[in-house]
């Protein structure tokens, strides 16, 4: 029964002190509901009772304007039951901020609008959490840019990323899978895109992915590599691939135009090829599309060169296809 | 105009200029009152606009930044040209004097200019629309806010002046409390309004004056980069959050406390009966409005603020819940052997105490810590706040309205209407908001202009109820326009319910232009249903 | 206190029952004011602290950089300005006008002289570079080795001109009773601007007094 409530109030319990948490939330529900029945009843009850009949004449009604034992009463049961509360959410928030000691330390950092982690053994990946379970992570978040804030509901957690300091958040997943991840400090036009996965591995499974980090893309060909990329790397976020346009102008649309004359929002212009797609992913401020704000953050030093490439290549490929 | 037509201060002195000029209380609550309901107006567009979005995933209607100036001015406007300055501007303007039987407030020419600087400030907010919005959310957090393109320094210019009209608007009612009392108004004679608009001024004069800091570091921070909030330049963002919640925690008082003065004045009069544990509600009144300066942490709990004061703060504002609490079981008791009149003043007090009895609740599971980190910044937020607010201060100022409309106007609204458009109001609220409690424990982040498909089912429901709400609280305010065309007249003698404090029982409805034709007299208590018995002079 | 006429006098505006109760509420009202204004120093203050918290070295360091001897300066003008304001009120009691408008216009001419040597020492600062946020480039061998020392000046900007257009706000309002009192519209049955102006008037050399040290003094 409680399972089935616990289901239907919250997403699955996937982080150790999730239950805790939801059981806190339960006393106070049931604690909520009895004192809201309470003052619904005695509403509905003394309304209806006390009305003003039809034809009945205006009187004089009671002197009674207070009860010591009824006052004492409403001051000494919601004291008792918020005294609990507190204790209990305090008791709880402690498990929460006291990091193991064998954690595995992964650094979060938010940009508009994309997450990057960087993990102990080198290796980076975006918008992709990837941690072992049953054993306590620690994440250490910051911001390159303005504030956005970590939020992974089935672990109960969160976490403001401050551009000028760095805040700790930890949890010890219990079940593997992949779940949602959203930033809950609004950032700007993509706040609601800037979304990301944990995926919650076994341990072993997760040692050999780690090892791998970095390397396993090494003998796609360059389309490939780059359509893996242009989500991977959370190109999706801003540019649409259907030749809408979102935060920034579709790839499609740039493909189409290839060799052709794209203006800036300062009146220049170039052409666009392949130089032009490598520097406006490196250097995005300093080219702006007409029509567009300027808020792409740089990937300098995000991406390889052969990634680079990869993502020329598979923009090239959006055109041929359109053609067919 | 009939014989019996008296002079009263709608029909005497006449002219636009007698209007735009008057120092007249009555009359600078009215233009209060129709500014405040136009921007309530403005602010509820907004708000289905934003719903209908939010009504399936994706943007359907309106682009991501579309959608981010619609939520940040739907929220400004709500807060700062409708709740904060229309309220105790409108019915605290109509009713103060009246209440402690004065010719007017202590500072009539100070009234007139609290109510054209709160004009000149709405102005720039309305020049930021026309500008093309903002899209900061109207907390204005750094470091976003000094690096959006939008209109940030008009809206924080328009906030900025609008808060001089705030502060001369508390310093007038407070020294109208203090010393303009007819003899024998003694403190615990005032009508708990008086004292509900006494605490929400102090909070205004006390609080105000750091929002307006605030404002002007954030406009610095923009025009010369001064460093003290732009963590580029050394500042912190966080300790700009500290200054906007010193100021914006209080201001949730300055918004509820006049709520808590309007329930306070309905629940007895419709009840017939003297108000349960009155120096309770008048101390509690303060006390809370000194409690809320002590609990602004409880907004940054995943700031990552210290462990000590996230206990703190936890600690501190679960004190506010308490004398709270003790103030819903004492107006649930009120009505204890009283004769209760099912009127639309009523209804909106019963549909207050069922509203803000879940708003206050919701509250405590906000204010732990542990479950706080899970719901900070999602819809459980949302709707916690939309039930105090919303289901709290508005639908007690719709109950004002239907309780002293025909004290000001001296006509009566169609009572029928009344009440079918408060039912409306009620079922439309809680389907709009009931869900998003639900969406926010599941994960829902606010301020997202698309969303994911697990929630399109709550959302819809939400949007769909949201429709039913916009449109009841449409024709409640007609309803009540509608009777200045129909001139259902109530006889200027008139003490509809039985009210009896000095604006039902010492002056004509509406009121003579100084209020009272010859000082009044008081004769009894606000609330001496035990006592006297007052006639009801307006049948049906 | 004033010694009110009982009768109904030109100023007596016609809500109030009597002078007294005018008298009462205007001075009622003219303290809550001054809690509004100590309230909006209050929150400077709150940020000088924190930033000198944050940065202690470079605040020992940066206040090095101002002129103690024109802030001294200042506080005595600034003192002296109140005592001639207390006296202009004592003399205004006991119904000399001449005297009264005397001391009004002494005041006024401290507060001029106050704002003079703040112009002086604002144009220094300007000329060095040594101005608020972005815009402060001063490199001099004694500031060389700061840690954003423009939080500081921000902070010393932000105060003084606060106070700097207080003070400029309080000589409008000195002007105007240099007017009033001249044509007797203020006499000793009636000074109530008068003690109300002030009042503002001693707030604004307190926190002078509050704004001294703090930038120019503690190292």
């Amino acid at each position: 029964m409680l399972d089935r409530l616990t289901e239907f109030f919250f997403p699955k319990q996937v982080s150790t002190f999730a239950s805790d948490i939801d059981n806190l939330y339960f006393f106070i529900f049931y604690s909520s509901v009895a004192l809201f029945v309470i003052v619904v009843f005695g509403m509905i009850y003394l309304s209806i009772k006390y009305r003003h009949r039809k034809g009945e004449e205006l009187k004089l009604t009671s002197s009674k304007d207070h009860s010591n034992l009824l006052e004492s009463m409403f001051f000494i049961i919601p004291l008792i039951l918020v005294s609990i509360t507190f204790v209990w959410g305090i008791r709880s928030y402690l498990k929460m901020v006291i990091v193991p000691d064998d954690a595995i330390e992964i650094k979060v950092t938010g940009q508009s609008w994309f997450w990057t982690f960087d993990y102990p053994d080198g290796g980076t990946t975006l918008n992709e959490l990837v941690v072992p379970s049953n054993k306590p992570v620690k994440l250490v978040l910051s911001s390159k840019d303005v504030l956005h804030s970590f939020f992974i509901p089935v672990m109960r957690s969160k976490m403001d990323c401050l551009p000028n300091r760095y805040n700790v958040m930890w949890f010890d997943a219990t079940k593997e899978g992949v779940y949602d991840i959203f930033c809950t400090e609004y950032c700007g036009t993509g706040h609601s895109q800037m979304g990301a996965k944990v995926i919650v591995m076994q341990p072993a499974q997760y040692e050999e992915w780690a090892s791998e980090l970095g390397s396993e893309d090494d003998d796609l060909p360059l389309d490939e590599l780059g359509a893996k990329l242009y989500t991977k790397k959370a190109c999706n976020t801003c540019h649409t691939l259907d030749g809408s346009a979102l935060v920034g102008p579709s790839y499609l649309q740039t493909s189409q135009m290839w060799g052709q004359e794209r203006v800036f929002d300062d009146g220049t212009s170039t052409v666009i090829d392949d130089n032009y797609i490598r520097s406006s992913i490196l250097e995005p401020m300093t080219q702006i599309v007409a029509g567009y704000q300027g808020v792409m953050p740089t990937y300098q030093g995000l991406l390889s060169d052969r990634e680079l490439d990869a993502l020329i290549a598979f923009l090239k490929t959006l055109n041929e296809d359109s053609q067919i | 105009m009939s014989e019996n037509t008296k002079q009263n201060y709608l029909n005497h002195p006449k002219g636009i200029m007698s209007w735009l000029l008057t120092l007249d209380h009555k009359r600078i609550g009215l233009m209060y009152l129709f500014s405040g309901i136009l921007f309530f107006f403005l602010g509820g567009l907004l708000a289905l606009v934003m719903r209908f979005e939010l009504a399936a995933p994706g943007n359907d209607i309106i682009s991501n930044e579309v959608y981010n100036n619609a939520y940040t001015l739907h929220g400004a406007i709500m807060i700062f040209l409708f709740i904060i300055p229309a309220i105790p501007g409108a019915l605290g303007n109509i009713l103060l004097p009246l209440m402690v039987g004065a010719k007017d407030v202590a500072f009539p020419r100070l009234n007139l200019a609290s109510f054209y600087i709160y004009s000149f400030g709405a102005l720039f907010a309305m020049y930021t629309i026309i500008n093309g919005g903002v899209d900061t959310g109207w907390t204005f957090y750094t470091p976003y806010s000094t690096q959006s393109t939008s209109n940030v320094v008009p809206m924080t210019l328009g906030i900025f002046i609008i808060g001089f009209s705030s502060i001369l608007t508390g310093l007038n009612f407070i020294a109208t409390v203090h010393k303009m009392r007819i003899p024998g108004l003694t403190w615990y004679k005032l009508p708990l309004f008086v004292w509900a608009l006494y605490g929400t001024s102090l909070v205004q004069i006390t609080a105000t004056p750091v929002l307006a800091i605030t404002m002007v570091l954030l406009m610095l921070e923009r025009f010369l980069g001064i460093g003290i909030f732009d963590p580029a330049l050394g500042g912190d963002p966080v300790l700009y959050q500290h200054f906007f919640w010193f100021y914006s925690h209080p201001a949730v008082y300055i918004m509820i406390l006049p709520a808590f003065g309007i329930i306070s004045e309905i629940i007895p009069v419709h009840s017939r009966k003297k108000i349960w544990g009155y120096k309770f509600i008048a101390y509690s009144t303060l006390s809370i409005a000194f409690i809320g300066f002590l609990v602004w942490g409880h907004h940054m709990f995943t700031s990552g603020q210290s462990v000590f004061s996230q206990i703190v703060f936890s600690f501190i504002t679960y004190f506010v819940g308490i004398p709270t609490g003790v103030k819903i079981f004492s107006w649930i008791l009120t009505m204890y052997k009283g004769q209760v009149s099912f009127t639309p003043p009523m209804f909106y007090a019963l549909a207050f105490l069922f509203l803000f009895t879940i708003g206050g609740l919701t509250g405590i599971f906000l204010g732990a810590v542990a479950l706080d980190i899970h719901l900070h910044d999602t819809y459980f937020v949302v709707a916690h706040f939309h039930y105090v607010m919303q289901g709290g201060t508005i639908v007690a100022f719709l109950g004002g309205l239907h309780h002293w409309w025909p004290k000001s106007f001296g006509v009566m609204y169609n009572q029928t209407i009344a009440n079918i458009a408060a039912l409306g109001v009620f079922i439309g609220f809680n389907g709009t908001f009931f869900p998003q409690f639900l969406l926010g424990l599941r994960g829902m982040p606010r301020r997202y202009a698309t969303y994911d498909e697990q929630f399109v089912e709550l959302h819809s429901y939400s949007t769909f109820w949201s429709g039913i709400l916009g449109i009841s609280i449409f024709i409640a305010v007609m309803n009540l326009f509608w009777s200045f065309i129909k001139k259902n007249k109530v006889d200027p003698g008139s003490n509809p319910w039985g009210g009896m404090t000095l604006e039902w029982t010492h002056t004509s409805s509406p009121p003579h232009p100084h209020n009272f034709e010859e000082e009044p007299v008081l004769q009894h208590g606000p609330y001496d249903y035990d006592k006297v018995i007052v006639e009801k002079t307006y049948k049906k | 206190m004033g010694h009110h006429n009982p009768d109904s006098p030109s100023h007596l505006k016609h809500y109030f029952h009597d002078v007294n109760q005018q008298y009462e509420t205007s001075k009622f009202a003219m303290w809550a004011f001054i809690l509004t204004e100590v309230l909006t120093f209050a929150g400077l203050f709150v940020a000088y602290i924190v930033y000198r918290s944050w940065y202690p070295d470079m605040f020992v360091d940066a206040h090095k950089l101002l002129d103690v001897n024109k802030g001294l300066m200042n506080t005595i003008v600034l003192i002296t300005s109140s005592l001639t304001m207390a006296l202009a009120i004592w003399a205004i009691q006991k119904n000399n006008k001449k005297l009264s408008v005397v001391m009004l216009v002494a005041t006024f001419i401290f507060a001029l002289v106050f704002l003079g040597i703040k112009y002086l020492e604002y144009t220094h600062k300007f000329e060095v570079g040594q101005l608020p946020g972005e815009f402060y480039s001063y490199m001099g061998p004694d500031a060389a080795h700061l840690n954003n020392p423009h939080i500081f000046f921000s902070i010393y900007f932000i105060m003084t001109g606060l106070h700097g257009l207080h003070v400029a706000i309080g000589m409008g309002l000195i002007a105007w009773l240099i007017y009033s009192t001249q044509k007797g519209n203020l006499t000793s049955e009636y000074y109530t601007p008068m003690e109300m102006i002030g009042i503002f008037w001693h707030l604004v050399d307190l926190i002078w007094i509050y704004l001294f040290p703090l930038f120019y003094l503690i190292g």
